[in-house]
């Protein structure tokens, strides 16, 4: 394959590294250096894509990121959708092909890896080319940490696209003097994509296609200066879409950077100088120039000389007004921009400039004001933020020395914010550019096919639809924006959005000023989302928390139920065994024999203090403060509404400390809770809370054989109903561990808590485990301690409860103090609305026909299938001990219900249920003692 | 016989110039106290040395490291087997102060992080700063790492972390995950 518009000479590329890629299905190849759309380029493809709704060929209009048009997919080594052929560097391997709009996710696992980093520095420069390089020089010299981030492989900014010899030898003699110093920190391939508060900055790096491919870096600056540089901008043509049609300052960056010649014949379509230097440059290096089309009367006498001499035409005063060819541009068509009679000009490539608007993104994202410049015809920095300088062409600033100039002066400025001082960097003297003449603001050649001028060539949004949102009489360039869908696409409007606000502005006859622009937002840059979830995936996507049983639990086979961000065992099926099979047995054995649970994960606060009863008193709605050292008591919390918050059982340990235990799943929000109250309403109460959840483990021994294995375990505890009565706990030495033995019950049998230190507690439960043997001592999980908490109707906050629940709903009236003057939650149990006696209550249901087990959230209706309902379903299980599968549902005046059949909606039919009280298991509680 | 286990079973790993060890069983005391109140002098004279008032700092005294936690909280770190003795010597100096001392030995398990890429390693998910100009040894913040909360403690060869006993599996496992490529 011969690389046919590749120049003999010159260039960064590494011609001593060529690279094989494919791309729609065609071997070529390209250099090391090279971009996707250079090296396409270089072998003479200019359409890469097809566009979204009209099906258009489409070629490449830009040399970076603000490209509109050459969209393609990459599918390997890994498939990548939507992205830019200009911002893509060429790797050996790569197979890319080009798109119609839309993309292909990958079907597999990506198997490369994603990072992330923080960062932090005084000084945070983004971009490297004039006036970021001088910037970051500065601050450096000044001895202060510095990160400056740049997009490019080589610094160097706009000037890669030129044949500035003495600035890009200046420029590498200055990035090795910030590569040396080891306080900065030079990031290339990294775009900075977001500001958000208080310089803090996101940006991506791209490393390595295969082994790490991209990090994410949080940089916290102090001060940032903003040197991203200008976009160039189209004008607004017919045909303006063809490939082969591309912005002049790309075609010379394809020129000088990658010793690429855009085509072989070229006409130009400018509206300032800058395309001047292109055509110029392109003609000494082979092209021929067709023309030069300028909408101004003054030409600069710089650049006619120039052309003069080159024997290339300048047609002044004249504007393109369309353009010819199918897959590639034959022929521009230009007519006085009066109007007048046309004419041709023969091309194989048309390079257009309509001026440069300054990157502003990060200024504005920042929520920089934005001022547009007439003489530009661009938005530039108006006002002013903390922190956040703009310098260079990022400011408008077009002319080398100036840019230096003004990223030192950034630079010192930021500095002296900081408080250090600065001293100006020599800077190389640079020849006097040639005088100028002003710029020509067009943003849309007039004329009749508004429907051929593609304003954003990505949506395929066309002057067309444009003036159709204006008729229909939108005035905002952000309504215009979503009708047209102009700069919503992956570029995010980087060439269209400005043109659109001019065109907007054109026919509603306002100065573009008054208008504005589309909000900037982040990300500057299109940022997969596997970046953004760096290392957060797999087995790190959300800690798993363990207790200290957690092993054990694993070698037996246990199963595993998510509560939170714990892992708890859910059941331990024996071989055979389903969740059934495995639960009606556990349920079994701790029914009649004996079992045992890791119940680590119960949420312990510790409270101390000469005011800690009264602090519990008023949290609680229950009366705490009666407690006597050595006993534990049921509580229950309420919110500020009344509703039920959170349950627990408390203990006194002495005068002045308590240990109160929470849900699981709410620990450290009862903790908050606590906290809140006591720093915020009563900071004059003595009493310090700590949480020790994880510092204990504790396993619940259920079932009326517990009392003998704890007796064989702690031979020194009297374990005698009298001695150790229900609610009281004791210390004691089980299995030779310092413990805390708590007889309190979450199943209605007799059942003791012991606690030990979490790094004791496997010693704990296998000596439970061996005590218990020669009585078929049976471990459970979650699902067992769920029925048989169930079958005693005890609620568990959270999932027989909604936050709409009071004590009372729940038939708990006896836990509401009458005799406390406040606590949290007592007036609302005044409310009306709290006094209703139509209110849900928390009541058992069993299935007429005794063997459907209800859906949990199944409807409860007074008809078989036709509403109103009154409630729906909160738990649902299979029973060995009633024998029968059972529910607890809360139900509109469920209490005034018990003894009728109402209907629950299961499975899509409708099941008759017997409705009783929620205590469905040895209501007379004969079972607690044994 | 009873057999202590630490969560993370005294786990070391070496890797991308870092070195990360499990530091098993220290005691650890929460410590509450008015440091304005008449018992902050008295737990000085006990400890040999004032609690740091200083946010984000934490002192060595004596034997003790003692971490702030907040103004009125520090965590009391000290070699294995010492709770008793050292909260018997608390609980005498705060006498009939408001005070409080608690026993949260088990609650986290600390690990050492060592090499010349510990801050590297560190850098990728915490966000604080923890450039020595910046956090000097004798440094002690409370934050996120990844996505876990720790305390860390910088001392002079080494970073102390604390993290949450039910934590320190996914902590570990960050930990060996952030070696790759670190340090080079």
């Amino acid at each position: 394959m011969t690389t046919s518009f590749r120049t003999a000479a010159g260039g960064r590329i590494d011609r001593s590294r060529p690279l094989r890629f494919t791309f729609d299905g065609r071997t070529y190849t390209g250099y090391a250096g090279d971009t996707l759309a250079s090296a396409l380029l270089a072998n003479g493809v200019h359409r890469v894509a097809t566009s979204i709704r009209y099906g258009r060929p489409r070629g490449i209009v830009t040399a970076g990121v603000a490209e509109p048009s050459a969209i393609v997919q990459i599918e390997a080594p890994f498939p990548e959708p939507m992205l830019a052929a200009t911002a893509i560097e060429l790797y050996d391997g790569l197979v890319a092909r080009g798109l119609a709009g839309q993309g292909r996710l990958a079907d597999k696992p990506d198997p490369a890896r994603y990072d992330a980093t923080h960062a932090h520095c005084e000084v945070l420069v983004v971009g490297a080319g004039p006036a970021g390089l001088t910037a970051a020089l500065t601050a450096a010299r000044a001895g202060v940490r510095v990160v400056i981030v740049d997009e490019q492989p080589e610094p160097g900014g706009a000037l890669l696209g030129t044949d500035d010899r003495p600035a890009l030898d200046w420029f590498a003699a200055v990035a090795a003097e910030l590569r040396a110093n080891p306080d900065v920190r030079f990031l290339r391939r990294c775009t900075a994509f977001g500001y958000y508060d208080d310089g803090f900055v996101l940006a991506l790096e791209v490393l390595d296609p295969e082994r790490t491919r991209q990090r994410v870096w949080r940089i916290r600056a102090k001060q940032v200066v903003v040197a991203t540089g200008a976009h160039e901008r189209p004008v607004v043509f017919a045909g303006n879409d063809r490939p082969g049609i591309m912005q002049a300052g790309a075609a010379r960056t394809y020129l000088h950077r990658y010793g690429v010649l855009a085509g072989r014949r070229a006409a130009v379509f400018t509206t300032n100088d800058s395309a001047y230097p292109a055509a110029v440059e392109l003609a000494d290096a082979g092209v021929a120039i067709a023309g030069i089309v300028d909408p101004r009367d003054e030409i600069p006498a710089h650049w006619r000389a120039e052309c003069e001499r080159r024997g290339i035409a300048v047609h002044s005063s004249h504007v393109v007004t369309g353009t010819s060819g199918s897959d590639r541009v034959t022929r521009a068509h230009l007519a006085p921009l009066g109007g007048g009679p046309r004419s041709g000009l023969e091309c194989d490539v048309l390079l257009v400039s309509g001026g440069w608007n300054p990157a502003v993104h990060l200024f504005s994202q920042a929520r920089g004001a934005l001022r547009f410049d007439e003489a530009l015809g661009a938005f530039l920095p108006g006002g002013t933020v903390e922190g956040v300088r703009v310098a260079g062409s990022a400011a408008g600033v077009f002319e080398l020395a100036a840019c230096r100039a003004e990223g030192a002066a950034r630079a010192a400025e930021a500095l002296s914010e900081l408080g250090v001082p600065a001293a100006l960097p020599e800077l190389p003297a640079v020849p006097p550019a040639p005088a100028g003449q002003p710029a020509r603001v067009l943003w849309r050649v007039p004329g009749d096919e508004p429907e051929r001028q593609f304003v954003d060539l990505q949506r395929d949004a066309t002057a067309a639809d444009v003036l159709q949102a204006v008729g229909a009489g939108l005035r905002s360039v952000e309504h215009v924006k979503r009708y047209t869908t102009i700069s919503t696409a992956h570029d995010q409007g980087k060439t269209s959005g400005v043109v659109a606000s001019g065109i907007v502005a054109e026919q509603l006859g306002v100065p573009v000023g008054d208008l504005g622009t589309t909000t900037f937002r982040p990300p500057y840059t299109p940022v997969a989302f596997a970046a953004l979830a760096g290392r957060n995936t797999g087995e790190l996507h959300d800690p798993v928390r363990v207790t200290s049983l957690h092993p054990w639990h694993v070698e037996h086979g246990a199963l595993f139920e998510n509560v939170g961000q714990w892992k708890r065992p859910w059941y331990y099926p024996h071989a055979g065994e389903d969740l059934t099979a495995a639960v009606l047995r556990e349920c079994r054995a701790a029914r009649e024999g004996v079992a045992m649970m890791d119940a680590s994960t119960l949420g312990k606060i510790d409270v101390q203090g000469r005011d800690a009863g009264v602090l519990l008193d008023r949290l609680y709605t229950n009366l705490m403060s009666t407690l006597k050292v050595g006993s534990a008591r049921y509580g229950v919390m309420c919110g500020v509404d009344g509703m039920v918050k959170d349950d627990g059982t408390v203990i006194r340990v002495d005068e002045n400390r308590w240990l109160l235990t929470t849900t699981t799943g709410n620990a450290a929000m009862v903790l908050e809770w606590m906290e809140e109250w006591l720093q915020t309403e009563w900071p004059h109460l003595q009493v310090s809370l700590t949480s020790v959840t994880e510092h204990w483990a504790t396993v619940a021994l259920v079932g009326p054989r517990s009392r003998e294995v704890l007796a064989q375990v702690a031979p020194g505890l009297d374990v005698g109903k009298e001695a150790f009565p229900f609610m009281s706990w004791r210390d004691a030495t089980v299995a030779g561990i310092p413990a805390r033995v708590c007889r309190i019950s979450f199943s209605g049998e007799l059942a003791y808590e012991i606690n030990v230190n979490a790094w004791y507690g496997r010693a704990l439960w296998e000596a439970l485990l061996d005590a218990g043997e020669p009585l078929g001592i049976t471990p459970y999980g979650t699902e067992t301690m769920h029925v048989l908490r169930a079958e005693k109707g005890y609620p568990i906050i959270g999932q027989d409860t909604d936050g709409t629940v009071t004590p009372q709903d729940l038939g708990m009236s006896w836990i509401v103090s009458k005799k406390k003057p406040d606590f949290v939650g007592k007036r609302s149990f005044d409310r009306t609305e709290n006094q209703r006696a139509d209110r849900k209550h928390l009541v058992g249901l069993l299935p007429a026909d005794g063997s459907t087990v209800l859906a949990e959230g199944a409807q409860i209706l007074t008809n078989p299938d036709t509403p109103p309902m009154l409630g729906h379903v909160t738990s649902s299980y299979r029973s060995a001990a009633l024998g029968r599968p059972f529910a607890l549902a809360l139900v509109r005046a469920g209490r005034d219900r018990i003894g009728e059949t109402l209907h629950a909606w299961h499975d899509g039919a409708s099941v008759p249920v017997t409705v009783t009280g929620p205590v469905l298991y040895d209501s007379e509680g004969a079972r607690r003692d044994g | 016989m009873t057999v202590e286990q630490s969560p993370l079973a005294a786990f070391a790993h070496e890797g991308g110039d870092v070195r990360i060890a499990e530091i098993p069983f220290l005691t650890q005391l929460d410590l509450r106290l008015d440091p304005d109140g008449p018992a902050f002098p008295a737990v000085a004279k006990a400890l040999g040395g004032e609690l740091p008032t200083a946010p984000c700092t934490a002192s060595r005294l004596g034997d003790v490291d003692a971490l702030w936690l907040g103004p009125d909280e520090w965590l009391l770190l000290a070699e294995p087997g010492r709770q008793r003795e050292l909260e018997v010597l608390l609980r005498a100096a705060i006498g009939e102060e408001h005070g409080a001392v608690v026993d949260v030995s088990a609650q986290r398990t600390a690990l050492s992080l060592a090499g010349p890429a510990a801050r590297e390693v560190l850098a990728r998910g915490c966000s604080i700063d923890l450039d020595p100009r910046f956090a000097p040894a004798g440094t002690c913040v409370q934050t996120l790492l990844a996505r876990t909360g720790v305390t860390i403690v910088v001392q002079e060869e080494r970073f102390l972390l604390l993290v949450r006993a039910s934590f320190a599996q996914y902590l570990a496992a960050w930990l060996v995950d952030s070696t790759d490529g670190a340090g080079r």
